[in-house]
């Protein structure tokens, strides 16, 4: 039982992140209907910068994941500009091909300057209590808290505020709402920036967790991540909270229970197995077809 | 398709202008002879064969030539999925390793070495087989799920292929199988390259690939115009498997050494960046981005990592200015079928004949 | 024994019900009309005889076939074809391949004879083509038969619509909204050709419109749907002065 309780704080953790990195895929899916597969290496980009903030500027805690979370961020905004907005009325499969261009090239620019596995210092002084056998780190609550939080944080926005209305309206349609003085371009761009950053800091406490980071790292937590937004429906923000969740917690369970060389094979039955009965993720719905 | 079918314009235009015609002229000759296809394929099958019994060419080149082969079948597959029936998939190197892993199996454990060399067709034929059959079982989402959704299934393929090869240990697990036999020589690699080539070209100018590709056009429209989308569907997830598979098994024996890293997702995205680079639906695209793509990664190899920083700049710079790729949609003469280039001037002139005696 | 017959069809969306025990008894080479305000499900009624959804109740028999839980490729293999209220070519197909495409369920020839390029193939081919091209020039447009079927001018793209269902060789064509976007004059000439049509390939045809002057000129028969519910059918003349209809289409206490 004890063993359990510590397997689903673990979960707690695991999924918290890919719940983080499947926001981004599912906020600029919904907004351009576009797989984003930079955003896994964007994920890794922040890592890196969470590295070299650390170790080369020797920053706390906090400004490194500012300083991750912004630089991101820009570095999304740039991604959109220079590479997809040329691309929006191009076919759609143009844009996820230079997606998948733009990742391959982060993983091996990083490459270059990076051709070993870099070492994040430990940032937060990490404290371990022990409360009825499960034994509880620092940073396990900061890393869920702080998920929690910045999840909440972007669900206000996206609902409450005029951008978050903008996005929303920009989802639904994009001839028209343009017209209605929605600056399109304007918007877009901060979702990237929001989606980018949220990636970033997912990067950073991800790095902070596990610290060997590679430039490759991004790759299987960013299938992983959209594969939770699939789960929870692309496109809907709650639906890729939940996703993150179930994912981290089916894979952190798997290895605890079963040998640890099941852990992908289990977690991609499910997706498939799910996907039969909900082809459209959990809180996900079907675009009607109007014949 | 019919770019290259528009009548010949001879625009007379003094100086530059006419030196440039007589070079369209000998380019629309060259083009619209359909035996030098034939002509060459044959040739190349013979210097396929003169190649490695003389050494004509370093065995360097000779292995380029043999990825070359392998590339093609594989992208000219692929695009059959991604390009003619306009679906998403990223789990090309799952059937890769269910072809790769049956033949070596076949080859490292049930046959006598000494027979490999005589069996090697069929046991690549087997690895079409295998992968084929699990082609179907992934055609059947299909049905119901489409473009992202399915994305995710074929991904979600992949990966589970390459977590069942890595927890069998009788084939090796995670360590894969090393020690196979070089069996892949330069002729089979052309065999089966052309094969697969023609086979897929055949298909695609058939009514049932008509019915792949307006699937992609409009799956609604088109099964109320009489195609039966589920078997079109099935058709084009078993054809591309089976040549996916036959591709596994050729690679399989020339790189002598298979394990599950060899099919992750990367391999597939390696596949996926041919198919766009050569542009989808098209033969000529395939063969194009496969040996554009192979020729390139190893001519920029001195560039050590920075190739890998320069191929993927490339990739996102031809999208920008191409977004279809080389030749998107498009096909060169060759490879279309000459009753298919004919059909229209054909008919034309068998209604002219008809008519004219009436005329009389 | 009528040649199509639907009883009680009754569709929901979810708890919406977009057409109510929908009726109808169809004679070999009729000509009749559905009409309706926006919204009244005369397309949904299309929907439901092709297959692309399926009725929640009801039965849809053609020559005593049911379609009901039929796939549309099976229904339009059945002899009912139809075309779009948006039209839905193939775009990046030619013409030829447009037209071709609808003998899918006739071919001659299995996959593996079309992998192969055997004798079977090429004959058939040669069949379907020439068929195909002589069907095209009927209506006009075998000179665009190697064109990108989304490069033909938009009057073309409808006659090509309906060129490709009668290549399916249908017995009953159902035209959804055929006279949209066009001007009156064009609109006598449609219903010209729409009888042409139907006398040319002996077809029994259902239309669906708006265009009252289109739908009143040709239709020996008319069904008037509102909110799903069909509210008055009979004869032109009797839907004319029915105060029922009046009210659908100019709302309450409208007059003429």
């Amino acid at each position: 039982m004890t063993y359990l309780f510590q397997q689903l704080l673990n979960a707690m953790q695991l999924g918290s992140i890919y719940a983080l990195i499947a926001l981004g895929y599912t906020m600029v899916y919904g907004i351009l209907t576009m797989i984003n597969f930079a955003h896994g290496d964007l994920f890794m980009v922040g890592a890196f910068l969470c590295f070299i903030a650390a170790t080369f500027l020797k920053l706390p805690f906090v400004p490194t994941l500012l300083i991750s979370m912004i630089g991101v961020a820009l570095l999304g905004v740039v991604i959109e500009r220079l590479a997809y907005k040329p691309l929006r009325h191009a076919p759609r499969v143009s844009a996820v091909i230079t997606a998948l261009g733009v990742g391959l090239f982060l993983e091996n620019f990083t490459l270059v300057f990076s051709p070993y596995p870099q070492h994040v210092p430990e940032l937060i002084a990490n404290k371990t209590w022990v409360i009825a056998g499960v034994s509880i780190s620092s940073l396990q609550i900061i890393i869920i808290l702080l998920s929690i939080g910045l999840m909440i944080l972007l669900d206000q926005i996206v609902r409450h505020t005029m951008v978050g209305m903008a996005m929303r309206a920009i989802s639904w349609d994009k001839t028209i709402v343009p017209l209605m003085g929605v600056p399109l371009n304007l918007i877009i761009s901060i979702t990237f920036a929001l989606g980018t950053s949220l990636g970033a800091a997912a990067g950073t406490m991800y790095s902070l967790a596990f610290p060997v980071i590679d430039p490759y790292m991004g790759i299987m937590v960013g299938w992983k991540a959209f594969i939770s937004a699939v789960v929870g429906g692309i496109g809907n923000i709650r639906g890729a909270m939940i996703g993150g969740f179930i994912l981290g917690g089916v894979e952190i369970l798997v290895a605890a229970f079963m040998p640890s060389t099941y852990r992908d094979f289990v977690a991609f039955s499910l997706l498939l197995v799910l996907l039969i009965f909900r082809p459209y993720g959990i809180l996900g719905k079907p675009r009607p077809q109007k014949v | 398709m019919d770019a290259q079918k528009t009548p010949q314009k001879n625009i007379q235009q003094p100086g530059k202008g006419q030196k440039l015609g007589v070079w369209k002229q000998y380019w629309d000759r060259f083009a619209s002879n359909r035996w030098l296809l034939p002509v060459l394929t044959v040739a190349g099958f013979i210097l396929s064969i003169l190649i490695p019994q003389f050494n004509l060419v370093n065995p360097y080149i000779q292995l380029i030539l043999m990825y070359i082969g392998i590339n093609i079948i594989l992208t000219t597959s692929l695009n059959l999925i991604n390009g003619y029936m306009g679906e998403f998939s990223v789990g090309h190197a799952g059937f890769m390793a269910v072809g790769a892993y049956t033949s070596a199996v076949l080859t490292t454990i049930f046959i006598p070495t000494s027979l490999n060399p005589w069996l090697f067709p069929l046991v690549v034929l087997a690895a079409g087989v295998a992968a084929g059959l699990v082609g179907l079982l992934v055609a059947i989402p299909s049905f119901k799920t489409r473009g992202d959704y399915l994305a995710i299934v074929t991904l979600a393929f992949n990966m589970i292929v390459k977590s069942i090869i890595e927890n069998i240990e009788a084939i090796g697990g995670p360590r894969g199988i090393p020690g196979i036999e070089k069996l892949t020589t330069l002729p089979w690699a052309f065999f089966w390259t052309a094969l697969a080539v023609w086979v897929i070209r055949n298909f695609v100018y058939s009514n049932f690939g008509r019915g792949v590709m307006s699937i992609r056009e409009d799956e609604i429209a088109s099964d109320l115009m009489s195609v039966n989308t589920r078997q079109a569907k099935l058709l084009a997830f078993v054809i591309s498997s089976f040549f996916a598979g036959i591709a596994g098994a050729l690679f399989a024996h020339v790189l002598q050494f298979i394990s599950p890293k060899v099919f992750d997702i990367l391999k597939s995205t390696d596949i996926l960046i041919m198919v766009y680079l050569g542009g989808i639906g098209s033969i000529t695209g395939s063969i194009l981005g496969a040996t554009i793509f192979t020729i390139l990664l190893e001519v920029l190899r001195p560039l050590g990592v920075w190739r890998m920083v320069l191929m993927p700049l490339v990739l996102v710079l031809l999208m920008l200015f191409r977004p279809r790729g080389i030749m998107g949609l498009r096909e060169f003469r060759w490879f279309i079928p000459h009753y298919q280039l004919l059909a229209t001037h054909l008919w034309r002139k068998k209604k002219e004949a008809a008519n004219a005696p009436a005329a009389d | 024994m009528p040649l199509l017959q639907i009883d009680h069809m009754t569709h929901y969306f979810g708890g919406l019900c977009a057409v109510s025990d929908f009726n109808l008894e169809l004679e070999s080479g009729e000509l009749i009309g559905i009409i309706g305000p926006n919204g009244a499900g005369k397309t949904t009624v299309f929907n439901l005889i092709t297959g692309v959804y399926r009725a929640t109740k009801g039965s849809i028999l053609i020559n005593d076939v049911e379609l009901v839980g039929k796939t549309s490729n099976q229904i339009t293999a059945l002899g009912i074809a139809r075309t779009f209220q948006n039209i839905r070519l193939f775009k990046e197909l030619s013409v030829l391949d447009n037209v071709r495409i609808a003998n899918y369920s006739r071919l001659n020839y299995s996959p593996l004879e079309a992998m192969l390029h055997t004798g079977r193939y090429s004959a058939e081919e040669k069949r379907i083509s020439e068929q195909a091209l002589e069907l095209l020039s009927i209506f006009r447009l075998d000179g665009l038969a190697e064109e990108r079927s989304a490069n033909l001018p938009y009057g073309s793209q409808r006659r090509l619509e309906i060129v490709r269902a009668l290549a399916t060789q249908p017995k009953i064509l159902l035209l959804d909204e055929p006279a949209a976007g066009m001007n009156p004059n064009e609109i006598i000439q449609l219903m010209d050709f729409i009888r042409w049509i139907r006398d040319q390939f002996k077809l029994t045809i259902i239309l669906i419109e708006h265009q009252m002057r289109l739908v009143m000129g040709i239709c020996e028969r008319l069904k008037v749907l509102d909110f799903g519910a069909t509210i008055a059918q009979g004869l032109p003349a009797e839907i004319r002065s029915n105060p029922k209809v009046l009210e659908a289409y100019l709302g309450e206490g409208g007059e003429e």
